[in-house]
């Protein structure tokens, strides 16, 4: 068999080839650095992820399909390949004063965003069970290794290990499940397992059964739903803080672009089958991450429960599976992305060579020493409650909306008080900012200025409240981005 | 009708927003000038508010000034503003009432900026609630003008102002997000019926929704505005929330915001779902009954007196309801009548409680006794407006609630005639407590060298005592105003809305008949 290599196949991988590149480019740069600044290293990342996007920006609206239809670059991911960029553009960012602080010399760190970052975008543009493999695997160990980089903290190396050793096991997982899939269908291939269930009636196939149970599970390891939860808010809290905002965002976001690929090109057909475990999960998930976040004192902590939390709303929005619930998931993802990262630019802003200013206790009084960040938090809280004029309100107003029209009206319901639930945790750190007077453990004196953790929040505040006020673009664009995925049915 | 080419009632909603915007810009400045820059902003906006009731025509009819531009096309979901004579007063009221509790507050030393801030954004919301047509933008405003309120309460109340503001917040979100799910659920009941997406109020109007699924729609709807009111038995997180409010947190929030859910319940619970609404008259007539008495009984053994206003308001409010809910001319008219009236009179109960606070820091009936000798004109304007909160002919009090009582009688005498015995007992609670507080001897010290009222805090309540006594004598002109929308209302929810109807016409409705409305109040002038 001969194969031919054409425009297309170099085209549809040309986003993330150029991300790996530059990567490859930082880790040159970094044996030749020889005791200099790490900051140019960060600039030329920088430089990357914007070049990335410009090259994925290209691709919008062509439906590049290459190598056989085992890389395609149709919109829904170009549209996800934006959302991993900007995790990667708000992570490069506020990480430059924060290794500075913290005392991390390895030039190794940008190249392993770079890197994760090109296997979350390998994940959204595959359509073969493999290659969403190979992209979830480089994703996961560079973030093993990006866990782990504050190697005199004990707590970094413990969530290090612990994520290393739940991510191999959920690996597992997803491997058992593949080969599942596989064996009942003979093929990778997601589109023609997806036609394979079409019209053979492959559904009495056992394989098929153990197959689909195994790669959720594997998924909701990697995804943190709960019952597989349970890594989530050690690695969080032990990870270096710019690292747990990017596994915040990012590799969540990445989780659900292939997941979605997986229950709707593959086994859309099955979706009868599916939505209950999907609805328990979706309400278990949104449940407990809610609840448990209100006992949270460290804020770390507390972001990790929430992160779960949205997982569950944005499991949602799959359960629904129509075009509506899918776009939201993207909307979702993007105005997460934004509020989560403004938030992080502010505990790494607010934190200092001394100190890591992570607890609720550090903030008292917040929003008089410093206005415009303390402004900033609370627009970010409303975002993540979801209060109209964030984009966090529109997002959830999609998902809801779209369990709404399809009659899943309990889980709109579940959705809409857990919203409530989540009032009390993130209002309790404006209820610290502003209704507290400071102690001697808090923040008295505004933290100096810095222009790339200012650029970040201004960025995400920009977006969040855009979003949040016109949101028709962004809609507009990601249910033009899911309608492919739908194109099948 | 533009004020300077610009939509009117876009203008009044967003201009307090300069005044926001120059507060946030103009850097850290001294508290003198933030307190200007914020009365100069509300006095502005009241102004420019104030042609609005020159403006609607109630010959007309129907929903005036209206701006409708598309916001999120996909959705139909519409930027889309419309006024009707309730709405134009309810939004003059709540422009008043920002003006006079800024000006109330003056005295307000900490954090002043951000307080200021705080107020000139609750207005936005409010008018935002009070005019918008479109259900998604009305619940953007709704959720919205929570959070002011609520850094209001937790800033600068008492000692419980947190709990207070949580449970504030808590409470009115709860109740609210199961509304927005009851409004996509109309809403794809209106995609149904007619194919197309919409979130406007006035199409939603037009479409009939099952027996079954107005029965739900109504109680999600009803929840989240009965919270608002508050009705019985979801009044609890209004007393927490009126006493460790700030004066001005008070005023608005028992001038304004309760008004919000009797004005959801008149513009959406109601109209948009007749039939609950009438299979579910007798449960809602009981509980305003229940909170009438409820609210007065407790009332009668009030040791505080902030705590008195603001139990007297959950039983003025179950007036309220009463009125709305016996769905006749009289008792609509009587209930929106009443709406204001409660919205003055409580206000500026709010305000006198208030004054006497900043001079003694104590709001206990005890600590008080013969102020009458140290502050005459105090006595004076705290018996016109305690008068006019019992319900004495020639006040406001009195034309509201008669009317509703005599609505209410027609439809169940019995409601009638137990609420009209909660208005002996508010002259016994408001008239026991004045008594203390101004009668007999100075028994406490400090009390002795209280100053009397300066020219500011007359000038607060000089306005709210003038409406007192003009509803009062003669409330012609504000019955005529609601004439049209009243007799909609009635059209409204007495058409079978479970069949298909003739689509009613709102926007440019053909002129109402205003004969009998005119008739009643001119019966009681």
């Amino acid at each position: 068999m001969t194969f031919q290599l054409n425009t297309n196949d170099m085209l549809s991988i040309l986003p993330f080839t150029l991300v790996f590149a530059v990567g490859m480019l930082v880790l040159l740069l970094e044996t030749l650095r020889k005791g200099k600044s790490m900051k140019m290293l960060a600039w030329v990342s920088l430089g990357g992820v914007v070049l990335a996007c410009v090259a994925n920006r290209q691709l919008l609206g062509q439906g590049l399909r290459g190598f056989g239809g085992s890389v395609v670059a149709d919109d829904y991911a170009v549209v996800f390949n934006i959302i991993f960029l900007a995790v990667a553009f708000f992570t490069i960012l506020i990480s430059m004063r924060y290794l500075e602080d913290r005392g991390i010399q390895d030039g190794e760190y940008y190249a392993l965003v770079l890197f994760a970052t090109g296997g979350m975008m390998v994940m959204a543009s595959s359509l073969d069970l493999l290659m969403i493999f190979v992209g979830l695997e480089i994703l996961s160990i560079s973030s093993y290794i990006l866990t782990g980089m504050l190697r005199r903290d004990h707590k970094s190396n413990e969530a290090a290990m612990k994520y290393f050793l739940l991510g191999a096991f959920a690996t597992g997982f997803l491997l058992y499940g593949m080969v599942m899939l596989y064996g009942a269908t003979g093929t990778i291939n997601l589109r023609e397992i997806g036609t394979h269930l079409a019209v053979t009636n492959l559904g009495q196939n056992p394989y098929i059964w153990f197959g689909m149970g195994l790669l959720i599970v594997g998924f909701g390891f990697k995804l943190s739903l709960v019952p597989f939860h349970m890594w989530t808010p050690d690695v969080y809290e032990g990870a270096p803080t710019t690292v747990t905002a990017f596994m915040s965002a990012g590799p969540k976001a990445a989780g659900f672009a292939a997941l979605v690929r997986v229950m709707v090109e593959g086994l859309g057909n099955l979706h009868d089958h599916w939505w209950l475990v999907m609805w328990i999960l979706a309400a278990l998930t949104m449940t407990l991450g809610n609840v448990v976040a209100i006992w949270q004192d460290n804020i770390k902590r507390m972001l990790a429960y929430s992160s779960i939390a949205h997982a569950g709303y944005i499991l949602a929005a799959l359960v629904v599976a129509n075009i509506e619930g899918l776009s939201a998931i993207v909307f979702y993802g993007l105005v997460y992305t934004l509020g989560n990262m403004g938030v992080f630019a502010i505990l790494v802003l607010a934190s200092d060579k001394n100190r890591e200013r992570v607890t609720f206790e550090d903030y008292r009084g917040f929003g008089y020493v410093s206005p415009l960040l303390g402004m900033a938090m609370l627009v970010f809280m409303l975002s993540l409650i979801g209060i109209p004029l964030t984009g966090g309100f529109v997002g959830k107003f999609q998902i809801f909306k779209a369990a709404v029209e399809q009659g899943y009206l309990w889980l709109a319901v579940v959705g809409v008080i857990n919203s409530v639930i989540s009032v009390y945790y993130y209002l309790r750190l404006v209820v610290v900012m502003y209704m507290q007077p400071p102690t001697g453990a808090s923040l008295q004196v505004r933290p100096p200025f810095n222009l790339a953790l200012t650029v970040a929040i201004a960025a995400s505040l920009a977006g969040v409240v855009y979003l949040g006020i016109l949101p028709s673009g962004w809609l507009d664009m990601s249910s033009r981005s899911v309608s492919v995925l739908m194109a099948g049915f | 009708m533009t004020f300077l080419g610009l939509p009117p009632l876009s203008l009044v909603i967003y201009f307090p927003l300069l005044g926001v915007l120059a507060l946030l810009f103009a850097g850290r400045m001294a508290p003198a000038a933030t307190r200007w820059i914020a009365l100069v902003t509300s006095g502005a906006t009241f102004l420019v508010s104030l042609p609005l009731y020159g403006w609607y025509d109630q010959a007309q009819g129907g929903f005036q000034l209206v701006e409708k531009v598309a916001w999120i096309p996909d959705w139909g979901v519409k930027y889309y503003l419309g006024m009707d004579g309730v709405s134009m007063l309810l939004v003059l009221l709540t422009t008043l009432l920002t003006f006079l509790a800024i000006l109330g507050a003056w005295n307000e030393e900490r954090h002043t900026r951000e307080f200021m801030i705080a107020i000139l954004l609750l207005e936005v919301g409010m008018n935002g609630v009070f005019l918008a047509l479109d259900v998604f933008l009305f619940y953007v405003f709704w959720e919205v003008m929570l959070f002011p309120m609520y850094f209001i309460i937790g800033i600068w109340g008492g000692e419980r102002r947190l709990y207070a503001a949580f449970k504030f917040v808590a409470y009115t979100m709860a109740a609210s997000v199961l509304m927005l799910v009851a409004i996509l659920y109309m809403y794809y009941l209106y995609f149904h019926a007619t194919g197309e997406f919409s979130m406007s109020l006035t199409d939603w109007y037009k479409v009939s929704v099952g027996l079954q699924a107005q029965y739900w729609l109504f109680a999600a709807f009803a929840l989240a505005f009965a919270v608002k009111v508050p009705m019985f038995p979801f009044h609890t997180w209004l007393p927490d929330a009126h006493v460790e409010a700030p004066t001005a947190g008070s005023v608005i929030l028992a001038g304004v915001l309760l008004k919000m859910g009797t004005y959801g319940f008149f513009r959406f619970a109601m109209p948009l779902f007749p039939q609950a609404t009438q299979d579910a008259m007798p449960v809602l007539i009981g509980l305003s009954v229940v909170g009438i008495m409820y609210g007065a009984l407790v009332c009668m053994v009030q040791p505080d007196m902030k705590k008195l206003v603001a139990y007297s308001s959950v039983s003025h409010m179950g007036f309220v309801m009463l009125g709305l809910f016996a769905l006749n001319t009289q008792g609509l008219q009587g209930g929106l009548l009443q709406m204001l009236n409660h919205g003055v009179s409580t206000g500026a109960l709010f305000l006198l409680v208030g004054m006497i606070y900043e001079r003694r820091h104590t709001k206990a009936i005890a600590d008080f006794g013969g102020l009458m000798k140290v502050m005459p004109i105090y006595a004076t304007l705290f018996l016109v407006v305690v008068l006019s909160s019992i319900g004495l002919p020639g006040m406001n009090g009195f034309v509201g609630e008669y009317l509703v009582l005599v609505g209410a009688y027609q439809v169940s005498p019995w409601a009638a005639i137990i609420s009209a015995s909660a208005v002996i007992l508010a002259a016994v609670y408001l008239l026991w407590m004045y008594q203390r507080v101004f009668f007999g001897q100075i028994t406490k010290v400090e009390n002795q060298k209280l100053h009397d009222l300066p020219l500011r805090e007359m000038a607060v309540l000089a306005p709210l005592i003038l409406l007192i006594l003009w509803v009062g004598v003669y409330p012609k002109p504000f019955l005529d105003k609601m004439a049209p929308s009243v007799a909609q209302f009635l059209v409204m929810t007495h058409q079978d809305k479970t069949q298909k109807s003739p689509a009613l016409s709102l926007e440019q409705a053909h002129p109402v008949s205003v004969s009998e409305p005119t008739s009643q109040s001119v019966e009681l002038q």
